[in-house]
């Protein structure tokens, strides 16, 4: 017990701040969004008929949701490659002992420091359908010009590389300091033994950063699945045709345009499942903790 | 072998360059568009340097969408929502480490950090009903309050905290050293870099918080900044992209700065939990 004060009511206060605030507003609203789930609910008032798990059947048997589910899942695993593959391959190159490094590993966070919503308004601009430098250079190279915000393929793709820049920065500064903690002495061994500078990195200094990307794989994810509402509603409102419509986003229509308050709980609590799943990789297959989780 | 090795250097130099273009390529364009001219932003091809139209962009976006109020509100929410995560996070952690074991520890840590498993839209009707019963609608209460507890506080200063030396503590004690005492006089100076990097993490996330904003808050008067960039690209059937963009410029110029002034300790204190 060497450097530990005693005590016994001061570690509660100092602890009920915190307590407070987490219990008023997110355990009790959490507990609550699984009450309503069950219930029909008249919006503002939230009186309401015991229906049971049929909001969850309407969901299920929902084509609007699942349709939604599927873009949310295509939406996830694109921001979610792109983002770790870009970001690892500028982190591997901003690794390397250049004069001036430096200043590139600085200018590089940078898009760190933006929300998903400016983000989503400079790449709608990047990709205006008449003008845009990206409209051109696609012209250039593939002779299409496809309007995304008609095409829905299309607009789910551009959504993808929106979000997936704006995490370049922070994946870029996890990929970077996970780089800088491999040992030298490993990978010069490696030479030494002959391996070339792509065998070095995929046999030795991918694997042990493999704890940096579990936990980027996660962060990358959990922020695909609820951090993007702003992005979408800045640059497409889910459309064209519901292209682009995550799950976040239906749960925002239903909940505070539709005021259908139970259904929209119930889609609260099949998220917080999905939360759950990713939380429970992360346990699984991270070996070191890592801060900023 | 010598000069393969500078061939190597300076083309590992041409790709960083090259791909740290690319990456900050969207943001400089962005600033280039807010200093053109309307008629200047739809000519082909692209017009590659700067106009002088900006202080007139920003001008008229501010007018637009009352942009000074809406800065200074997402300012004064993510300064405060920032010292009030620090400030509960760091009595939290140190209730957590300083302490003899008291009863209800572990439930109460745990269940900090179980707020990870709770995002917004996982909680969002009651919450937004709790705001509603509170009269709390259109109010900073409800811009601030909800958010002062943070897991990600709480963790990052216990880490923190049981990596110095318990004879620090114990020599506090056995000199007379109330606990509060040495949190606020010994281990808070130890913590600068530490306080440095979560206020930057929590005033960035603050400032782009978007979802609860835009609704908790009906009145033009408690609008965010965020909210403002979706105001003026909503306005006009055809975008007017150097006004929009004077207004993404005004939103992002703000955490920038604030990313350049605490970057150093960000990156120390992730490459510090690298090492653990």
């Amino acid at each position: 017990m060497e450097g530990r004060f005693p005590g016994r009511a001061l570690p509660y206060a100092l602890l009920l701040p915190s307590i407070a605030v987490i219990a008023v507003f997110l355990f009790v609203p959490a507990i609550e969004a699984l009450r309503l789930s069950l219930f029909e609910v008249a919006p503002f008032t939230g009186r309401g008929t015991f229906v049971g798990l049929a909001n969850f059947r309407e969901l299920v048997g929902s084509g609007i949701y699942r349709h939604s589910l599927s873009v949310t899942l295509l939406f996830a695993v694109g921001v979610v490659a792109l983002g770790l593959a870009g970001s690892l391959a500028v982190a591997v190159l901003a690794s390397l002992r250049l004069p001036g490094v430096g200043v590139y590993r600085t200018v590089l966070l940078w898009p760190y420091a933006l929300s998903p919503a400016v983000a989503g308004t400079i790449w709608a601009l990047l990709f205006d359908p008449s003008t845009g430098p990206m409209t051109v250079l696609l012209r250039a190279v593939t002779g299409l010009s496809p309007n995304w915000m008609m095409d829905g393929t299309y607009a789910l793709g551009v959504t993808v590389v929106a979000a997936a820049w704006k995490m370049l920065g922070f994946n870029i500064v996890f990929f970077l300091a996970g780089l800088q903690a491999v040992p030298q002495e490993l990978q010069e061994a490696a030479r030494v033994d002959g391996a070339g500078g792509v065998r070095v990195f995929w046999r030795i200094t991918f694997p042990i950063l493999s704890p940096v990307t579990f936990f980027l794989f996660v962060m990358n994810s959990l922020y695909a699945f609820f951090e993007v509402f702003g992005l979408i509603d800045v640059m497409t409102q889910g459309g064209p045709g519901g292209a682009t419509d995550i799950l976040v986003y239906r749960l925002y229509q239903d909940a505070f345009i539709s005021a259908r308050w139970g259904i929209a709980s119930a889609q609260s609590i099949l998220l917080f499942a999905m939360v759950g799943v990713l939380m429970l990789i992360q346990f699984r297959l991270a070996g070191r903790r890592v801060v900023y989780a | 072998m010598r000069r393969r090795r500078r061939g190597a250097t300076l083309l590992a130099h041409v790709l960083l360059a090259a791909a740290t273009l690319v990456v900050v390529f969207p943001m400089l364009y962005a600033v280039q568009v807010s200093t053109l001219e309307f008629q200047d932003v739809f000519v082909f091809p692209p017009k590659l340097l700067p106009g002088t139209a900006f202080a007139d962009n920003l001008r008229r976006a501010w007018e637009k969408v009352h942009l000074g109020r809406l800065l200074a509100n997402s300012a004064g929410i993510a300064v405060v929502v920032a010292l009030g995560k620090i400030v509960l996070s760091v009595m939290a952690a140190f209730a957590l480490t300083y302490f003899r074991d008291f009863p209800g520890k572990t439930l109460l840590f745990v269940a900090i950090l179980a707020t990870h498993m709770l995002p917004l839209p996982v909680r969002i009707v009651p919450t937004f009903q709790l705001m509603n019963d509170f009269g709390w609608v259109n109010s900073y209460r409800a811009l601030t309050v909800p958010f002062f507890a943070s897991a990600t506080g709480t963790l990052l200063f216990r880490q923190f905290f049981l990596t110095i030396p318990p004879a620090l503590s114990e020599a506090a004690r056995v000199d007379g050293a109330g606990p509060l005492r040495f949190l606020v006089r010994i281990l808070l100076p130890l913590s600068l870099n530490n306080l440095a990097a979560l206020f930057l993490v929590e005033f960035l996330y603050m400032w782009n918080e978007y979802l609860w904003p835009l609704i908790v808050t009906t009145s033009d008067e408690m609008r965010v900044v965020q909210i403002g960039i979706k105001m003026l690209v909503a306005t006009d059937a055809q975008a007017e992209w150097n006004l929009i963009m004077a207004g993404v410029v005004a939103a992002m110029v703000p955490p920038l700065l604030v990313l350049l002034a605490l970057q150093r300790s960000f990156v120390r204190s992730i490459a510090l939990g690298q090492e653990k």
